[in-house]
């Protein structure tokens, strides 16, 4: 066994020991040292462009950032010393004067990294030559995911190695230099043209207002006031773990039934559930699996893809449009569960309550950025009217929360409404990596064997947690006679989230290295709790909270399996007939197109 | 006015015609790797580049990195303004650069190394390929595994610090790293890396050639040998001058000046001016020996005369930095936009002359806070313009 060794130095006069190649910044935080930072993140690698975190090392006459220095043995730092002071005081005065000031007019003020540490170090007398009038910053507005606001940007790529290093996308990237330098797309082409895949990293990775998602706060709140809409919302598994992040509890507080009671004071008329969709896409996407299975290994059809890849994370599905097109057959035809809500909601939903679907407006609550692009997306009609008007994400319910006054922690626990209101378990915790695997797998078992799957309490552990690539093997026994084909096959499956590690997964299986059945693929860290329409900030502590929440959310309920879900029996029996039916076809799956890979 | 009262020794030694590169190789090659470093380190021999780290120590670092894989690269990115040196090294002696390359690389164990020419260098290129033809046919014959190829920049001043010129050199955003690690540890994709400049590389072919002892007979202590300067602006003799170091600017100035010299430039934009005042205290080298100002230098000696307005110099060197910061670090990128627009909003009268103290500490805030060499040094001329010709800023 490797010994660490210990590196013995001083902060503030204040003996600590850490290991070696921790960084002075590390140090400081284990005596409880606070050091301001900008272009540090936790997430990413260390950039050291900002130089806010700059500290006074013994003997040495330029200051060092302590996020990119190492400790050695005997240093003395100082993080208050009258020269850090002066220094730290100029580098956010000179930041400010690039900065568009306009804080009261910015999505996040009280949520701003710079504002804080101007606050924290009462930066009231700046006064540089404000360089803004002069720089000709722009907007980009037209995505309808990401907006893009280049006056506020401090330059401190953040946004840029999330890209790069997380999503492996490398949409943004640093263009020009000097005063000119600036963070920029492919030949400076809005977000809308270029290989981006909408997943809002960058957005929940920037420390500043100059990235941010597209609102729809206004149109909800106008069609919430409109006496002829019916306004129905669907929640995602994710936002009921992070949601309260927002509005002052805990991260990893569970928050459902105190979001159901909130969307109902804020005046939707129906409060439902994605997580019955989510269960609907176990039944639709664990029959299309078990169908290009019976494909390949009966039928011997050399035109089955295999591995077939998830398809609810719609940054996931854009990334592989731009990326692996040659990759698209293997891509599961289901819509993901907001979409297929969506095509529900101005159908069977309508139908049900007897109202014109032409006066419903379908809303949604996502952690996500991509899911207002996907809603966006044209084929979305298959309702015969856009299936989600407006998407919102967690975010943005906190500050419709916020503006309608409402006190979170003193409301009532309330339960969704029905139809398309209940949810099992499974369909719960797609809100986190292995999600959507395991809730496949225990419905997918129990129609092959007759048996649920052979996990202790339904909890099918190698399918969990952040690590960036799972793998796991499931031997398939005893099969039900109509599934013989299958009798003694090894279910090979892959999970991965964040696109670097699905970009490493795709490379293994086009070199042929790796070999699966199905692969999971969620675009951000953590999959959907750590979206990029999550509570600021995050890091794999916050997402591991909230993962924890979303697998005590499943076991807590009665209902763990999407086919025991009565809702989706009902759907069956009234509606679609069956997974895969024409109807089914028709409003619950859909096609993707080849994009080009700039 | 001070009369004149030598000239100073114009040294031969860099472009003097030599053809024995194979002879000096080989002799070299024959001694031990511990033999040529000592020989190295004993010459004394500091970075030409303007930086002034001991090569000998360099080289030393680089050969004791256990990594199998290391480079040897020959930075010839000059780009610093008023220097013009390296393009006339390379151009009457490239086969001295290669031979100091080839050297290095046998005692650190590099296979390959590479020229980072200046883009704006580009016509040199035919020239340096057939001189590496010979190069090569040399490594063959002396049984040495080592091959030079060029790397083209693409203009950009900052890819001259070497961090940023890896990035470069990789395919990468020419920025710079953050150090530690430094080059000798973690340099080109990451390997041991000896990162020499065009003239470092020829003097080490001289030091092997002549030896050490020889080569401290030249300049004086903690500043041996001799240096090649750029001379331009007021003067009627602009050009390439190969010089001791250690001579006094007012003694350079008597030779090189047009009898109306006001102030000299030295080492570049990013170097210190010396007002006529300071001229017989002030030194070309090192700190150390040297009593009163010493200023290291890569060689650039500009010089301006009473009808120059030192605002103009400036503004020109500020228009400079804020373009040539590769923009990531705080401090430089802001801080240069800063420089500029603060004198000349002093100079419009839209800020007090007392805004100038303001620059003048946020310049020590650049120096002690930018991440690399760029933004650290803009605090040089800035401070020793300013404080200097101060009226001028204003009125």
């Amino acid at each position: 066994m490797k010994m660490t060794n210990m590196i013995n130095l001083s902060i503030n006069g204040i003996a600590v020991s850490v290991e070696e190649g921790k960084t002075i910044l590390e140090a400081a935080k284990k005596l409880h040292i606070h050091i301001p930072t900008l272009c540090y993140h936790k997430d990413l690698c260390v950039a050291g462009n900002c130089r806010v975190c700059v500290v006074e090392q013994a003997g040495v006459d330029r200051l060092v950032a302590s996020c990119a220095t190492p400790v050695n043995e005997g240093m003395e730092i100082n993080t208050n010393s009258l020269k850090v002071r002066n220094c730290r005081k100029h580098i956010i005065e000179l930041l400010l004067a690039e900065h568009n000031e306009e804080c009261t007019k910015c999505y996040r003020n009280g949520h701003c990294e710079l504002q804080t540490i101007a606050a924290d170090l009462q930066i009231t007398n700046q006064d540089f030559i404000d360089l803004v009038p002069d720089k000709q910053y722009s907007v980009d507005s037209y995505s309808p995911s990401i907006e893009k606001d280049d006056s506020k940007c401090i330059r401190c790529q953040r946004c840029v190695r999330t890209c790069a290093e997380i999503q492996s996308v490398g949409a943004i990237a640093v263009a020009h230099k000097g005063a000119d330098m600036k963070i920029s797309t492919f030949f400076n082409y809005s977000l809308n043209e270029v290989v981006c895949t909408n997943c809002g990293q960058c957005i929940v990775h920037c420390p500043t207002g100059a990235l941010v998602e597209k609102s729809y706060v206004e149109q909800v709140w106008d069609a919430i006031a409109d006496p002829e809409k019916h306004v129905v919302v669907q929640t995602a598994p994710a936002v009921r773990v992070g949601l309260g992040e927002e509005l002052g509890f805990e991260p990893g507080t569970r928050v459902t039934s105190r979001m159901v009671s909130a969307l109902r004071r804020l005046g939707f008329d129906s409060v439902l559930d994605t997580d019955f969709t989510a269960d609907l896409t176990i039944m639709e996407e664990g029959t299309e699996l078990l169908t290009r299975l019976k494909g390949a290994l009966l039928d011997d059809n050399p035109e089955v893809s295999l591995p077939m890849a998830t398809s609810c994370s719609p940054g996931w599905v854009k990334y592989i449009e731009h990326k692996y097109p040659q990759y698209l057959p293997n891509l599961s035809t289901c819509k993901s569960p907001q979409q297929m809500f969506g095509a529900l909601a101005k159908t069977y939903y309508a139908k049900n309550i007897d109202v014109d679907p032409a006066n419903i407006v379908s809303v949604s609550i996502m952690p996500c950025t991509a899911k207002k692009y996907e809603a966006n997306r044209p084929e979305m009609k298959d309702s015969g009217y856009k299936d989600v008007d407006f998407v919102l994400t967690t975010r943005e319910l906190a500050v419709m929360i916020k503006q309608a006054g409402i006190e979170f922690e003193q409301l009532n626990e309330e339960n969704f409404d029905s139809i398309m209101g209940i949810g099992s378990g499974a369909g719960i915790i797609f809100g986190a990596t292995g999600g959507v695997m395991e809730a496949a797998l225990r419905t997918a078992y129990e129609i092959v064997t007759g048996r649920e799957v052979p996990f202790e309490n339904l909890e099918i552990k190698p399918v969990r947690g952040l690590a960036g690539v799972k793998e796991a093997v499931v031997p398939i026994v005893d099969v039900l006679p109509e599934w013989s084909f299958l009798e003694g096959v090894e279910l090979k499956c892959a999970i991965t989230n964040g696109l670097e590690n699905a970009h490493q997964l795709m490379e293994a299986i086009d070199r042929g290295d790796r070999f699966y059945h199905f692969i999971e693929i969620m675009a951000c860290p953590g999959g959907c709790l750590g979206g990029g329409g999550q509570p600021f900030p995050v890091d794999d502590e916050i997402r591991q909270k909230r993962m924890d929440a979303i697998y005590s959310e499943d076991l807590s309920l009665a209902l763990r399996k999407s086919h025991e879900n009565p809702e989706i029996v009902q759907i069956y029996k009234d509606f679609l007939e069956k997974p895969l039916s024409h109807k089914s076809h028709k409003l619950l799956h859909t096609s993707y197109v080849k994009r080009q890979p700039y | 006015m001070t009369t004149k009262t030598k000239q100073l020794n114009r040294i031969d030694l860099i472009f003097k015609h030599e053809d024995d590169c194979k002879e000096i190789l080989k002799k070299s090659f024959d001694r031990s790797h511990e033999e040529v470093i000592n020989e190295m380190v004993n010459s004394g021999l500091k970075g030409r580049g303007g930086a002034g780290f001991p090569t000998g120590l360099k080289w030393k670092l680089t050969s004791e990195e256990k990594e199998k894989t290391k480079y040897v690269i020959c930075n010839a990115d000059e780009g610093e303004p008023g220097t013009f040196k390296d393009r006339e090294i390379l151009t009457r002696v490239p086969h001295k650069v290669l031979a100091g390359m080839a050297m290095c690389a046998k005692i650190i164990g590099a296979k390959e190394g590479y020229i980072y020419l200046r883009g704006e260098y580009k016509f040199l290129v035919p020239q340096l390929r057939e001189e590496l033809k010979k190069f090569h046919q040399i490594m063959d014959e002396l049984n040495l595994d080592f091959v030079v190829d060029i790397f083209l920049g693409s203009g950009a001043y900052i890819c001259g610090e070497e961090s940023a010129l890896f990035e470069s050199m990789e395919g990468k955003r020419g920025e710079p790293r953050n150090k530690p690690p430094y080059p000798t540890q973690c340099g080109y994709l990451n390997k041991p890396t000896v990162i020499n400049n065009v003239e470092t590389l020829a003097h080490s072919y001289t030091i092997m050639k002549y030896g050490a002892k020889k080569f401290r007979e030249l300049g004086v202590k903690d500043s041996w040998g001799s240096k090649v300067f750029s001379v331009s602006g007021d003067t009627p003799i602009p050009g390439i001058y190969e010089l001791e170091l250690g001579m006094s600017v007012q003694d350079f100035v008597d030779d090189f000046g047009d009898g109306d010299t006001k102030a000299v430039q030295v080492g570049g934009a990013s170097g210190f001016l010396v007002p006529r005042k300071r001229f017989p205290k002030s030194h070309i080298g090192y700190q150390g020996k040297l009593t009163g100002v010493s200023l290291p230098t890569g060689g650039s000696m500009m010089i301006f005369n009473s009808s120059r307005s030192m605002y103009n110099v400036l503004d020109n060197y500020l228009d400079f930095f804020q373009e040539e910061s590769c923009g990531q670090c705080t401090p430089c990128r802001v801080g240069c936009q800063q420089l500029l627009k603060g004198i000349k909003a002093v100079k419009r009268g839209d800020k007090p002359a007392a805004y100038l103290d303001k620059l003048l500490k946020l310049t020590e805030t650049m120096r002690l806070t930018a991440k690399c060499g760029l933004g650290q040094s803009v605090a040089n001329s800035f401070s020793s313009i300013v404080e200097n010709f101060r009226e001028e800023m204003i009125y």
